[in-house]
């Protein structure tokens, strides 16, 4: 029998190993699993290579993690923002390393990665200081350049329902690289807001197929908190 | 005769202008976002932001904001009816597989051939970050770059050969300006309309480049 559902945080999140690379959703706070990310700080996993768009905001989240000091690599296509005061410190002084990937060249090195695809040719970055030294081709008379796919140990995502086969859906934006991620990883770890029966979510929306997820877990709902941006009247 | 520059709403007014009925259109951080606001309303212009939305509506009402429901920018939007979400590797299949028509780009500099620079200035001590630059620049049917002409210290935008790292090469199709839209082409610069009172000698010098008539 498939038993997907876990009872906690700290059971889904168990065996992650220090040197691990964690495939994180979320673009800015949506979509972010902070609730996931605050399991992996109490689980104690170091050295982290860490995969996902921004580069953290504020305090909490991914943020947290990185200023416990976990984190050895950042891969990610935009880590400066007006709140990421916490990833500037330590790429200031040396103690984070980052890899900086065009957005579309870092989903499709994660859809590769789902997809069991080798490598790709893509247009972006040709030209550009981020694809120098990097392998380029002329197909059809364009130029592409090389990219690899980029693969996960472990995937934290945040989705809106599951059941215990793991089929998920997601809500609004916060779905964002949750699909994409939880194809690419060893073992994917979905928070989600609901837990509902075999069947009761419809097959014609399920978003992720049960099969790329290993445990599901259920938080309470919060509110997504604005981030990355600066609001009108606050400094 | 005298001339004055396009005000900032003025230059998104002309953009907006030239953008087609049925068009799906992304529009970059920074000024373009102003665009949005002057669509004209007997069109439909469909919307795309690169996080996974498209059909994007205007900023909700003040207390109605979702974050789960946001732009590029990472600020909050609406979902026009008609719109769809979808996961960031669908996302930049849209953009770089050439299904956007019109993508609008702010700019620190733009060649005359169409090289593009707009994410990096290149000095060391900044934090580099491209987010979506580099996809965008390159898979839209169309690329447009929406910037004022000089910068604040009266240097050209538009050079001969960009100093700044490349975002994309040979990438954008047409550059609007507070003093004059441009085409960029193989053999550079052609001039698609200028603000009334300045004369073309007038706008080459500003612009530092030959600039030939359409």
């Amino acid at each position: 029998m498939i038993k997907k559902i876990a009872a906690s945080i700290a059971e889904a999140l168990s065996d992650i190993h220090d040197g691990a690379t964690i495939l994180i959703g979320g673009f800015g706070t949506a979509g972010i699993p902070g609730e996931l990310i605050e399991g992996l700080i109490e689980q104690g996993a170091r050295d982290l290579t860490v995969v996902n768009n921004n580069a953290g905001n504020g305090d909490t989240g991914l943020a947290a993690l990185l200023n416990a000091g976990r984190v050895r690599k950042m891969i990610c296509s935009f880590p400066r923002q007006t709140d990421s005061q916490v990833f500037d410190a330590l790429y200031r002084s040396g103690k984070i390393e980052l890899e900086l990937v065009p957005q579309g060249n870092l989903a499709e090195r994660l859809r590769a990665a789902g997809a069991g695809i080798g490598g790709f040719f893509t247009p972006t970055g040709y030209g550009t200081s981020l694809a120098e030294g990097k392998e380029t081709r002329v197909i059809g008379g364009k130029p592409y350049v090389l990219e690899y796919p980029l693969h996960g140990d472990v995937a934290l995502i945040k989705a809106e329902r599951g059941d215990r086969w793991g089929n998920l859906t997601f809500r609004k934006t916060a779905r964002n690289f949750g699909p994409v991620m939880a194809t690419a990883a060893k073992r994917t770890v979905a928070s989600v807001y609901e837990i509902v029966e075999l069947g009761d979510i419809d097959p014609e929306i399920v978003v992720t197929p049960g099969i790329f997820v290993h445990r599901i877990v259920r938080i309470p709902r919060v509110a997504t908190q604005a981030a990355g941006f600066r609001m009108a009247g606050r400094p | 005769m005298s001339w004055r520059k396009r005000t900032k709403e003025e230059l998104a007014q002309r953009v907006a202008r030239d953008i087609h009925d049925g068009a799906y259109v992304n529009l970059g951080i920074g000024m373009p976002t102003l665009v949005a606001n002057h669509l004209p309303a007997d069109l439909e212009i469909v919307l795309h932001t690169e996080n996974g939305l498209i059909g994007m509506g205007p900023a909700p009402a003040a207390g109605e904001e979702d974050y789960d429901l946001i732009n590029a920018g990472k600020q909050p939007v609406t979902i026009l009816r008609g719109g769809a979400f979808f996961h960031h590797a669908d996302s930049f299949a849209m953009m770089r597989g050439g299904h956007i028509d019109i993508c609008v780009l702010g700019a620190f500099q733009v060649s005359a051939c169409g090289d593009l620079a707009n994410w990096h200035t290149g000095e060391k001590a900044a934090i580099p970050a491209v987010g979506g630059a580099m996809d965008l620049a390159i898979g839209a049917k169309q690329t447009w770059v929406m910037i004022e002409a000089l910068t604040k210290r009266g240097e050209s935008k538009l050079v001969e050969r960009c100093t700044y790292p490349l975002t994309g090469v040979h990438c954008v199709e047409r550059v609007y300006t507070d003093i004059a839209t441009f085409e960029c082409t193989p053999r550079g610069l052609e001039l698609v309309d200028i603000v009334e009172g300045l004369t073309h000698a007038e706008l080459e010098r500003l612009v530092g480049l030959p600039i030939r008539a359409h």
